[in-house]
């Protein structure tokens, strides 16, 4: 007995030397001198800043601007909006949205009336920042005026891409289905005075094909996006 | 369902059945220690190995002695993981996240222990809220290695058993683990690892970066070794994410390359070994027997899934949307799915972690159409036998197998005969005591924990009313129990207060029944196996004459079939019942 346990401490220190040291901090040095960029999260600099990862989504928010010309704000921190001058991601199930440092599901069951009431808010929100009919409910939002109707296809929830109103798996989702980046294009390009063409060219340019031409979706990534819209445009209204 | 879905499937169907001889045959001159390809690298350290642990390498063991030596090797292995995950404030590679993490509480250390040991991988913890690099790499890394290689090592004594006809010996615990870990696991982690650090897998040791958003947001990024883990995660069909949300996190699986990969390494021991088992035994035609049953029921269970996705939810439905396919969209329900994915990526991972004993996840099963999730269901109630987990869906198909041939003699009215060997008694006794226990503990654990109130404590208060919660609570278990580890993730509880650590969430009774589970569903199966495989050992062959089954034509594929599949309704159909299938046949939405 005491013989057989002692070869069984000795055989997991070995082990966890091998496997848990050994092993992993080798990865570690070979992916940090062949591949340093992915190894170390695949993050974006602007200016010399780093503004993200061009895997993990994040929220492209503003300030909502209250009657009185100064920044509303709730409980000593300003209330944010979408911005409508960047591409929105997909519904994220973290909390706050897109956490990066706590990923978790959203969890909703497909027979609940709770995961309706989260779609139909998803819907709703959607219809406002991108629908071609207004709706009286988002004109306090601030965005959605009976001025500025975008794409004239998009009426009713039928028309909404199922994940511009699905939760994301991950909540870091940084894609976007190109259906969906093509109807926020309209909203884009009217906020920036861009042509339609031009925001659509560089949806194209941004849009990631299957692997191999056969593995997975096509996606958009919404900050690579958003970062080549900022280049040729400086996004005031 | 498009093209395009189908064709990503089916591709992923030849790449398997064209690698996995490879692989099998290469396995087989591993365990019958031949010289490979790779002995001039690794002959040197595996005698090492041999040397550090003080093992005799020609020492043969008998049924009982290569228990003994698992069993201890495990208590080993236990005792360490826990002394780890206990210890997390005085490690290095703390404080990453800028906050100092301490270990989680006793009871959901305790649960995730004995999870990650007998290669269940639940997780009541998210990962990174909650383990330091240094739990991750020296704690659960290596129970990744080590729950994979004794998994493996009780099939290849359980086919020693099956071939062995002139000593009881089924080989030696140490030399079969040793051999594992340095021949196949290790190996193929390296390569794959690496592979995914290349699409974008992250593997650093850094603290987590804060980014300064282009609307001005500030956004923290949590880091880490993830790609060694993530490599020997699928490899090991262990499953336990770096992340919270496991695969659907970008850092683990970057792009629809690397989901493929993934699932490729998820499935490859699993089938190799059926080939290695048709080497190992002297028949090619047995392992295209065993290989045919698991690959149609494979494939039938992703036909189901996919299709059942592709249709939508109910809900989605009730909100207005529209869920075919239009251009430029995967359409279907994309609820707790990554766009990259889409909906025949993740319907395929999902199928393909379930029939493993994997249970990684890419997508949320929680938010699976009734149909879609009860297809993970069917999956855990075959008792992983369709490739099953790395060794134990070899092992455990092997019980089934047995069984089919002792049913098949008692309707020909012959002495029943697997591979020359008589089936007697002794072996049908235990064979059915090794598939029973399995089932009997995720029933007995679920009918528990629904049936009291601590036990309903754990159920998603958010969005799972009605059958949904009955489902979060039955799959708990029948995943620990299955070893499968992947979640209804609703089900957790309330984080626990005051525990001194965010991200761990489970309730004091879930632990303990859950891990408990785990381990008792692990274990007693494995003695089972290895006492069928001491039984079978030295018995003598006779020669096959006119009135022996045939074991290797369609009508044993077919019989064998039959029989997993009446074992595994007949038992869980009433249960299954009162969860999925109803949301599968009713429109309704439930508060």
């Amino acid at each position: 007995m005491r013989r057989e346990f002692i070869i069984a401490v000795r055989a997991m220190i070995v082990t966890a030397i091998a496997f848990g040291l050994i092993y992993p901090l080798a990865i570690t040095g070979i992916g940090q001198v062949i591949f340093p960029g992915k190894a170390n999260g695949s993050l974006i600099k602007r200016d010399g800043v780093v503004v993200g990862s061009a895997l993990i989504g994040q929220q492209f928010y503003e300030d909502v601007i209250g009657a009185n010309g100064k920044v509303e704000m709730s409980k000593g921190t300003p209330v944010t909006q979408p911005d409508p001058k960047y591409f929105q991601t997909r519904p994220s199930g973290t909390v706050p949205a897109d956490n990066a440092e706590a990923s978790s599901f959203a969890n909703y069951g497909p027979n609940s009336t709770v995961t309706l009431a989260a779609l139909q808010a998803n819907v709703t929100t959607y219809l406002c920042m991108n629908a071609s009919v207004p709706f009286a409910t988002c004109d306090s939002k601030g965005f959605n005026k009976a001025d500025t109707l975008y794409d004239p296809h998009v009426t009713s929830a039928a028309q909404v891409p199922v994940d511009a109103a699905d939760t994301s798996a991950s909540g870091v989702d940084p894609d976007i289905s190109v259906a969906n980046a093509k109807i926020q294009a309209y909203r884009v390009a009217a906020v920036r005075h861009l042509s339609l063409a031009t925001v659509d060219r560089l949806v194209s340019q941004n849009t990631t094909a299957r692997s191999l031409d056969f593995l997975g979706e096509p996606g958009v990534d919404v900050l690579e996006l958003n970062l080549a819209l900022d280049r040729i445009s400086n996004g005031s209204k | 369902m498009t093209v395009n879905g189908w064709l990503q499937i089916i591709v992923f169907c030849l790449v398997l059945i064209g690698l996995s001889p490879l692989v099998g045959g290469y396995m087989a001159k591993v365990y019958t220690d031949q010289r490979v390809f790779l002995s001039p690298i690794l002959a040197g350290p595996e005698r090492f190995f041999y040397r550090l642990m003080g093992v005799d390498r020609a020492r043969e063991q008998n049924w009982k002695q290569y228990a003994k030596s698992l069993i201890f090797f495990s208590l080993a292995g236990w005792l360490f993981l826990y002394l780890v995950l206990r210890t997390q404030t005085i490690q290095p590679w703390n404080n990453y996240g800028g906050v100092t993490f301490h270990s989680a509480p006793w009871d959901v250390t305790f649960n995730t222990v004995s999870s990650f040991m007998t290669n269940t991988n639940w997780q009541y913890y998210g990962g990174e809220t909650t383990m330091t690099y240094f739990s991750q790499m020296v704690g659960l890394t290596v129970q990744n290695f080590a729950s994979a290689a004794v998994g493996i090592v009780v099939a290849i004594a359980l086919i020693r058993g099956i071939a062995n006809r002139t000593s009881s010996s089924l080989g030696n615990f140490y030399v079969d683990f040793v051999r594992t870990v340095l021949y196949v696991l290790l190996p193929i982690s390296v390569i794959s690892a690496l592979v995914l650090i290349s699409q974008g897998s992250i593997q650093n040791i850094s603290h987590y970066v804060s980014v300064h958003g282009i609307s001005g947001l500030v956004q923290t990024i949590a880091m880490g070794p993830v790609a060694s883990q993530e490599a020997i995660k699928m490899l090991g069909t262990n499953g336990g994410g770096f992340f919270n949300v496991n695969s659907a996190h970008p850092f683990e699986n970057p792009n629809g390359f690397t989901n493929f990969y993934e699932m490729f390494i998820v499935l490859i021991i699993p089938a190799s070994l059926v080939w290695t088992y048709g080497r190992m035994v002297g028949s090619r035609r047995q392992a295209v027997a065993v290989f045919a049953a698991m690959f149609v029921m494979f494939f039938g269970a992703v036909t189901v899934a996919y299709a059942a996705e592709a249709n939508g939810s109910p809900a989605q439905h009730a909100a207005g949307l529209h869920t075919q396919v239009i251009a430029d969209s995967t359409g279907g329900n994309l609820e707790g799915k990554e766009q990259r994915f889409g909906i025949a990526g993740s319907a395929l991972f999902d199928v393909v972690t379930t029939v493993t004993s994997c249970g990684a996840v890419n997508s949320s099963i929680e938010s699976y159409t009734g149909l879609g999730g009860a297809v993970p269901f069917a999956n855990l109630s075959a008792s992983e036998v369709i490739f099953g987990g790395v060794g134990t869906g070899l092992y455990s198909i092997l019980l089934y197998v047995i069984l089919a041939v002792f049913l098949g003699g008692l309707m020909v009215g012959r002495t029943p005969e697997y591979l020359g060997k008589k089936i007697e008694a002794r072996e049908i006794k235990l064979v059915a005591l090794g598939l029973l226990i399995t089932p009997l503990s995720a029933l007995f654990s679920t009918a528990l924990a629904t049936a009291s109130a601590a036990g309903r404590a754990s159920i998603s208060s958010v969005a799972a009313g009605g059958p949904q919660g009955f489902s979060e609570t039955f799959y708990a278990y029948l995943s620990q129990a299955n070893n499968n580890g992947s979640a209804f993730a609703g089900y957790t509880g309330f984080v626990q207060p005051n525990a001194g650590n965010v991200g761990s969430h489970g309730i004091t009774f879930a632990d303990i029944l859950g891990g408990c589970t785990a381990m008792f569903a692990r274990y007693a199966p494995i003695l089972f196996a290895l006492a069928v495989g001491g039984a079978l050992a030295g018995k003598r062959v006779s020669p096959a004459g006119l009135g022996t089954m045939r074991t290797d034509n369609t009508t044993f594929v077919v019989l064998l079939i039959g029989v997993i599949i009446l074992v595994g309704a007949l038992t869980f159909f009433p249960a299954l019942l009162l969860g999925p299938i109803v949301q599968a046949l009713t429109g309704h939405l439930y508060n």
